[in-house]
């Protein structure tokens, strides 16, 4: 995608020289908060709310000064940051865990500032758990952009595999009845879709981003037609199938906050909690995973030991856009309980975006595709406890987090090297 | 494209792709009116199907078996009728202006399509994707609302001067992207598909402030006050019409940009690069540079549609004016072949879809099936295979193709 070499074991010196970016941003952020919520914050005093009140074990609210908490907090990240620095330095890398518990603390410092004063405090089980939820669709179809671009196809469709799927889901389940064979038709569904990407990418050699933007013009118009012709004036027999059963998991979701938060959910989480360590174990640790890497990464050498490369990237993006289709069908089976004219509205695209931000390893991509949901909720939340704060801004956080890192300022982006391109046997 | 020349199957690969893409921007005219007629083809199968006259009648078709298929008929005719009737001539009309309106209304509808197709056609040449229009405009459209509600200025003074506001805004925005592509090697697909996003929060943000694009008295619904009579796009045709302005606009966009691409020192080192950015780095174009200037230009042109978009609205202006002409800008691009003339057509062809879907509402068919002829006939001209595996045509020999592109490479140089 980039002009960037990727070839593995062939980096200069230079290239691998680690970047001073990364740290510098994490010390910049926090700086900000320490400032800005912490010297210059709010005097009152925030509640942190841990449990809900069906719960068995209620934990007492967190409740502490405002001002006094943003500071410390700030603090802690100014010393992530420079810990980082020093890291760098020495030729280390800032490890991934270090900044995930930089992005929390971020992330309370940021809600404890909102919700200053506010009457209902923070409720963490409700954010929480609904930045997984909505996380959900964006990681499925996060999985499915991986497995199409570590195969070398950029599939810009996953818009167009998500509609599929929540529509399909939503028709089929309320006309059987049963959403399980709902969801599995949302997956056939936008597996098939995918073979016309992959073979018109694959076998025809058609430009991969053209035809991903018009399939997914394709399924926008589709849908709109049949719903608007055959689905809205008939809503209760065919676009009414509810959603799945929450299945609370014995034992693990009495834990307090994470409990509620993990293990009391729908089918579709828990889908999801299998098929993304299941996704990096393929990839990386059996022949069938290194295969696709190698046709993604140099088609060419691939074919000359004896990999099919065609026909890998058939399969790969076929069963890519199933899961997408799962995604589909988590947003109306797993969340909303009906399909809406372009629900999917631009997931598929932040998708994308996650991807990049996530650098095409599944559980990186699903820690991307969180903090975006994490945004989505955020911006219901904050104009709730607190109206009249720039949610505008808020909003615009991840993608400008996605541009930084496209843009290479936090580190470098290695996208499988023949990533977008065409490979035809010489 | 010779075989013997590529030892790299790879970068072969990538020949073809762009043989391919170059197909598709030549684009025979037999093969698009085939795709243009198989798309309103396999429409009228989805209005019939879903055609609840249709299906009633087939249930009585034991009965009556002619009625049944003439049913089928009818519905086509009613709702293909219906478009012709809202978007070129209406026949039933009592007189001249209200028959002849449906075609200003196309005209209406086309003109930002166009502007914003030929900002898209033109990075299509240098070998760029702008997705980003959508955002382009949102960023145009703050520009051209701030000047047209908070400043004061002379009729027409005030119109142009909104108008370049708007240019000049989505040009910046446009150039972030060239910068954060010839400066990073950022993917331009995704950084334009990040700054739509971002425009767009941006955009209610400052529809939302009473000092800079609220309207008077507003509340907490971004939404901003018309624009000052000063600065609106004037009827073009009277008051009987609601054609206004924008397609003066539209009609210089078009010969502008005719003449960049085809006639200007700059439009051919737009194509140079676009054809071979190797071959034009060696010939000593500075790439990068081009790259900016034509994401520039390009939003440029995007800006145009926003200031036909703001300065022609009813009943204040909000996000939604925007109306996904950025991204149907993509659509009438490709269909176009990225061409002026080719750009033109597919704008009025689109608009026509816009201006006929109110008539077909009212014939009883639902103008949503419009949506999905207009991306089967994009996809069909996009997807040559498709086409002709349908029509059963030839395949292209190579002859035929090297000749061609040998022709193209000779007017090149010319």
């Amino acid at each position: 995608m980039t002009n960037i070499e990727v070839t593995p074991g062939m980096f200069s010196s230079a290239e691998t020289k680690p970047s001073l970016k990364t740290p510098i941003t994490l010390v910049a952020a926090a700086l900000v908060v320490l400032i800005f919520f912490g010297f210059l914050g709010k005097t009152g005093d925030i509640s942190f709310v841990w449990s809900d009140k069906r719960e068995a074990i209620q934990l007492p609210p967190f409740i502490v000064n405002s001002m006094f908490f943003c500071t410390l907090v700030g603090a802690a990240l100014l010393l992530i940051g420079l810990l980082s620095i020093a890291l760098t330095i020495r030729g280390g890398k800032t490890p991934v865990w270090l900044i995930a518990i930089y992005g929390l603390g971020a992330m309370m410092a940021l809600l404890g500032w909102l919700a200053t004063e506010a009457t209902q405090g923070v409720q963490m089980i409700f954010i929480l758990g609904n930045t997984l939820v909505l996380a959900i669709p964006l990681i499925f179809g996060g999985m499915a952009g991986i497995m199409s671009e570590r195969v070398g196809v950029v599939n810009i469709a996953i818009e167009g595999q998500l509609l599929t799927g929540a529509f399909v889901s939503a028709i089929l389940g309320t006309i059987t009845g049963n959403l399980y064979i709902g969801m599995i038709a949302a997956m056939i569904a936008s597996g098939l879709l995918s073979m016309v990407l992959a073979s018109l990418a694959i076998k025809y050699l058609v430009e991969q981003i053209i035809i991903g933007v018009l399939l997914n013009v394709l399924v926008i118009g589709v849908t709109n037609f049949l719903y608007s012709a055959w689905v809205d004036d008939d809503s209760i027999n065919l676009n009414f199938p509810g959603t799945f059963e929450k299945l609370p998991i014995p034992l693990l979701s009495e834990i307090p906050v994470l409990g509620q938060v993990l293990f009391n959910n729908r089918i579709t989480v828990y889908l999801m909690f299998v098929l993304v360590p299941l996704l990096w174990y393929v990839l990386f640790r059996t022949k069938l995973g290194l295969r696709a890497r190698a046709v993604g990464e140099h088609p060419l050498a691939a074919d000359t030991v004896g990999i099919n490369v065609g026909r890998t990237r058939f399969w790969w993006v076929t069963i890519g856009g199933m899961v997408a289709g799962l995604g589909g069908a988590s947003l109306t089976l797993g969340n909303v309980g009906s399909f809406g004219r372009e629900m999917s509205a631009g997931l598929g695209f932040i998708a994308l975006a996650v991807v990049i931000l996530g650098r095409w390893q599944p559980i990186y991509v699903t820690l991307g595709a969180l903090l975006f949901g994490f945004t989505i909720i955020l911006k219901v939340w904050a104009n709730q406890v607190s109206p009249g704060i720039p949610v505008d801004f808020i909003t615009m956080v991840p993608y400008l987090v996605t541009l930084v890192a496209v843009a290479g300022f936090a580190g470098r982006v290695k996208p499988p090297a023949a990533s977008g391109q065409p490979y035809v046997k010489g | 494209m010779s075989k013997k020349k590529d030892l790299d199957p790879v970068k072969s690969g990538q020949d073809k792709a762009t043989s391919v893409l170059h197909e598709i921007m030549s684009g025979d005219p037999v093969r698009i009116g085939l795709s243009i007629l198989l798309g309103f083809l396999i429409g009228a199968v989805f209005m019939v199907v879903f055609d609840k006259n249709v299906i009633k009648a087939f249930e009585d078709f034991g009965t009556d078996p002619s009625y049944a298929l003439s049913s089928i008929w009818w519905t086509v005719q009613d709702g293909y009728g219906a478009l012709f009737a809202g978007s070129v001539i209406n026949f039933g009309a009592d007189n001249f202006v209200s028959a002849i309106r449906p075609f200003t209304e196309t005209l209406r509808f086309a003109a930002p399509l166009i502007m914003a197709g030929l900002g898209v056609a033109l990075t299509f040449r240098v070998g760029l994707f702008n997705i980003g229009a959508t955002g382009q405009m949102l960023v145009g459209l703050a520009g051209a609302t701030f000047v047209s509600t908070r400043l004061q200025m002379p009729i027409i003074i005030h119109m142009l001067a909104a108008v370049l506001a708007a240019v000049v805004c989505a040009m910046i925005w446009g150039m972030i992207v060239g910068l954060l592509k010839s400066r990073t090697g950022a993917h331009e697909v995704i950084v334009t598909i990040m700054l739509n996003y971002v425009a767009l929060s941006l955009f209610t943000y400052l529809l939302r402030q009473p000092n800079l694009l609220l309207e008077e008295n507003g509340g907490g619904t971004p939404k901003s006050d018309n624009p000052d009579g000063t600065a609106r796009l004037g009827l073009l045709l009277g008051p009987d019409f609601q054609l206004h302005y924008g397609l003066i606009f539209a009609v210089l966009a078009v010969v502008f940009y005719w003449w960049l691409m085809e006639k200007s020192t700059f439009g051919f080192r737009f194509r140079m690069v676009g054809h071979n950015p190797s071959a034009a780095r060696a010939a000593g174009i500075k790439v990068e540079n081009t790259f900016v200037w034509a994401l520039a230009i390009s939003a440029g042109f995007s800006g145009l549609a926003a200031a036909n978009q703001g300065l022609s609205v009813d009943g204040g202006l909000t996000t939604s004016i925007e109306a996904g002409i950025g991204f149907d800008a993509i659509t009438v691009a490709l269909l176009g072949g990225s061409r002026a003339g080719g750009v033109v057509m597919a704008g009025m062809l689109f608009g026509a879809f816009k201006a006929g879907s109110a008539t077909m509402q009212v014939a009883g068919v639902s103008p949503e099936v419009l949506g999905v002829v207009k991306a089967l006939i994009v996809l069909f001209i996009a997807a040559p295979p498709i086409i002709r595996a349908f029509y059963r045509l030839p395949v292209p020999g190579p002859k035929v193709f090297e000749a061609a592109q040998q022709a193209k490479a000779a007017k090149v140089i010319k």
